[in-house]
């Protein structure tokens, strides 16, 4: 069984990001990049699932501009077994990338797609959504297990008040949630082998896609800045604050 | 040259960055707090390949060179120089197995050293030898398929903790030249150790004496021949003085960082104190020199791994540089956090007694300006 994984290049979760002054986006000039995280636990549970022999091959897949061929070497570092950049310095937005994706799957024809459930950089967990409903395949979203038995995948999802679990038949597309697995680091000796492991570029031309932004960014605000606090002189004065100016208690 | 790290290197670095933040940095104040040795951080570690960085692929190492080695060592240190040195010492030992050692030799002991199951101690100095190490007096007495060793070596990190010990013992002749290496496990009978010695930082790992009453080893666990012993510890020595070097480095770092995060918070006369000159001035040094430091080491590095014929003087200075920069600039970061810096609540003073024994060991920083002048006037 084959498996894609499509995995982001994003902001390191430790950069605190500045917003550009002109409120066009984040500024992402010398600043730190890495595998999204939630991707990483993708790479983990389809590295996880070829150890078990269930899979037999894992491919990472990135649409990004060329920098973005340091992720997938962090993916073969973790165990991906080849990578595939759809290069693009184009603003990509999740249904371009849904789409050359698409495009992507139908030649590669994996029977599991595993995506991040949504990128720490955007937030906008569509991505894997609606590659599933480009491709008919059923989806099992922000998964927290799966098993894989008979043709099916069983997925147990995280859902606001507790669990689901739904049955799909492969080939599926699951997204992770961040309880799947906890990724390995990646070894010297598995850094060391990922230099050597095949990362083939192609172009959405190539695939035949077009990867111009349907969603235009209008302006990027930062978080309003927490105002300083003030000191009360007693209980009841605060008991007083918290009802009448907070009103956070009644 | 490009001194820029390769995206081979960078990847090096951010996965041992990764593992200190995950594994080292949350303990290592407890383990220097409660004199905890970190074993199973370190079998991780060993997971990892940090066991046999520079070993050759053949000998079960991961085949890299001394420059990728120091950049993990500097990456470990950010959390705990002390449990970064020790794994640099273990790398040191393993290496002197696998590079002099005999095939045999080395299928004994590097399987389960280079995945840290076990871990290797170095036994130069002894109580009356430290800078002058060729006059070191534990011997060793050959005895049909045995040689029977009878003296002490002071000051062995993880000793008494570790499973093998790499002796340097006189089987000749005064001198460096009557000097054999040999490899000593803890159970040999004879091996004891002395008690803990109470020391100012390196609280991670014990130090003790290593004993040698009659301890009888087979003949085949001499490295290399009779009176290659020496030349076998100096070896050792550039890559071990370089790793050291980059333990300052990591070590500085840290404190630099924790300095800056705190002259931002703390306020004085109405203001952070981030905002005063003198402030400004003290980071801007304390910077400058790491980075200067953190240059030189990093061309000594190239050099071992290339073998160039200054190697030995360039592993000197940069050990030199980095750990007399490395204790100064912790010391600086300390006085920026002033009455706090020196409260074992912030992390710094940890760093500076950590640091301060780097100036000392893998012989001291006066050693290492004897070896430059000699190498400069020769």
């Amino acid at each position: 069984m084959k498996v894609l994984v499509p995995v982001k290049r994003v902001v390191d979760y430790n950069v605190k990001i500045r917003v550009k002054p002109d409120n066009s986006g984040v500024d992402l000039s010398n600043v730190k990049m890495s595998v999204n995280p939630f991707c990483e636990i993708a790479i983990e549970e389809a590295v996880r699932l070829k150890e078990a022999g269930t899979a037999t091959e894992v491919v990472a897949v990135t649409v990004g501009s060329s920098a973005s061929q340091e992720q997938l070497r962090t993916c073969l570092a973790l165990g991906a077994d080849r990578a595939v950049l759809i290069e693009t310095d184009a603003d990509a937005q999740p249904l371009g990338i849904a789409k050359a994706l698409k495009a992507l799957q139908e030649k590669e024809g994996a029977e599991l797609v595993i995506f991040g459930k949504q990128s720490i950089d955007g937030d906008n967990s569509q991505t894997g959504q609606m590659f599933a409903a480009l491709t008919g395949m059923p989806q099992g979203t922000f998964a927290s297990e799966v098993k894989i038995a008979d043709g099916r995948i069983d997925v147990t999802r995280e859902i606001d008040g507790g669990l689901q679990t739904v049955s799909l038949k492969l080939p599926a597309v699951v997204t992770t949630d961040l309880r799947l697995n906890e990724p390995r680091y990646a070894s010297l000796p598995n850094i060391m082998k990922a230099k050597k492991k095949p990362l083939d570029v192609v172009t959405p031309d190539e695939l035949g896609v077009d990867l111009t932004p349907s969603v235009e960014v209008l302006s990027v605000e930062p978080p309003a800045e927490r105002q300083a606090g003030i000191k009360v002189e007693s209980v009841e004065e605060l008991v007083d604050k918290l009802k009448n100016e907070a009103k956070v208690i009644s | 040259m490009d001194y820029r790290l390769s995206e081979e290197q960078q990847a090096i670095v951010e996965m041992a960055r990764r593992f200190t933040a995950d594994e080292i940095t949350p303990f290592a104040g407890e383990w220097d707090e409660q004199h905890v040795y970190p074993r199973e951080t370190i079998r991780k570690a060993g997971d990892l390949g940090f066991g046999a960085i520079y070993l050759e692929e053949s000998a079960g190492g991961i085949g890299l060179g001394r420059l990728e080695a120091t950049l993990i060592m500097e990456a470990m240190a950010y959390g705990c120089p002390s449990t970064s040195a020790l794994i640099s010492i273990h790398n040191m030992a393993s290496w002197m197995i696998a590079r002099f050692g005999s095939d045999a030799l080395g299928r004994r002991f590097l399987p389960k050293l280079t995945s840290m199951e076990q871990i290797a101690s170095y036994c130069l100095t002894e109580p009356g030898s430290g800078s002058d190490a060729a006059s070191l007096k534990t011997r060793a007495v050959r005895d049909g398929d045995h040689y029977v060793l009878n003296g002490a070596k002071a000051f062995i990190s993880g000793a008494g903790e570790n499973e093998i010990y790499v002796c340097m013992v006189r089987t000749g002749e005064d001198g460096h030249k009557g000097i054999s290496a040999f490899v000593v496990e803890k159970d040999t009978p004879g091996l004891s150790f002395g008690t803990n010695e109470r020391k100012l930082g390196w609280h991670s790992q014990p130090t003790a004496m290593v004993l040698f009453d009659d301890a009888r080893i087979p003949v085949e666990n001499l490295i290399g021949s009779e009176g290659d012993g020496f030349r076998i510890a100096m070896a050792g020595l550039d890559g071990g003085r370089l790793n050291i070097g980059a333990c300052s480095l990591g070590g500085a770092q840290r404190c630099l960082d924790e300095a800056l995060g705190y002259v931002k918070e703390r306020r004085q006369f109405g203001r952070a104190i981030s905002e005063f000159q003198n402030t400004q001035f003290m980071l801007a040094d304390m910077a400058t020199e790491l980075e200067a430091a953190r240059a030189l080491l990093r061309m000594a590095a190239l050099k071992v791994t290339e073998d160039a014929p200054d190697k030995t003087r360039f592993a000197a200075m940069a050990k030199l540089k980095a750990t007399d920069a490395g204790f100064r600039i912790v010391n600086d970061a300390l006085q920026l956090h002033g009455g706090y810096g020196y409260l074992m609540d912030y992390p710094v003073e940890r760093f500076l007694r950590d640091l301060r024994v780097h100036q000392i060991l893998e012989g001291t920083n006066q050693v290492m300006r004897m070896i430059v002048g000699r190498d400069l006037l020769a």
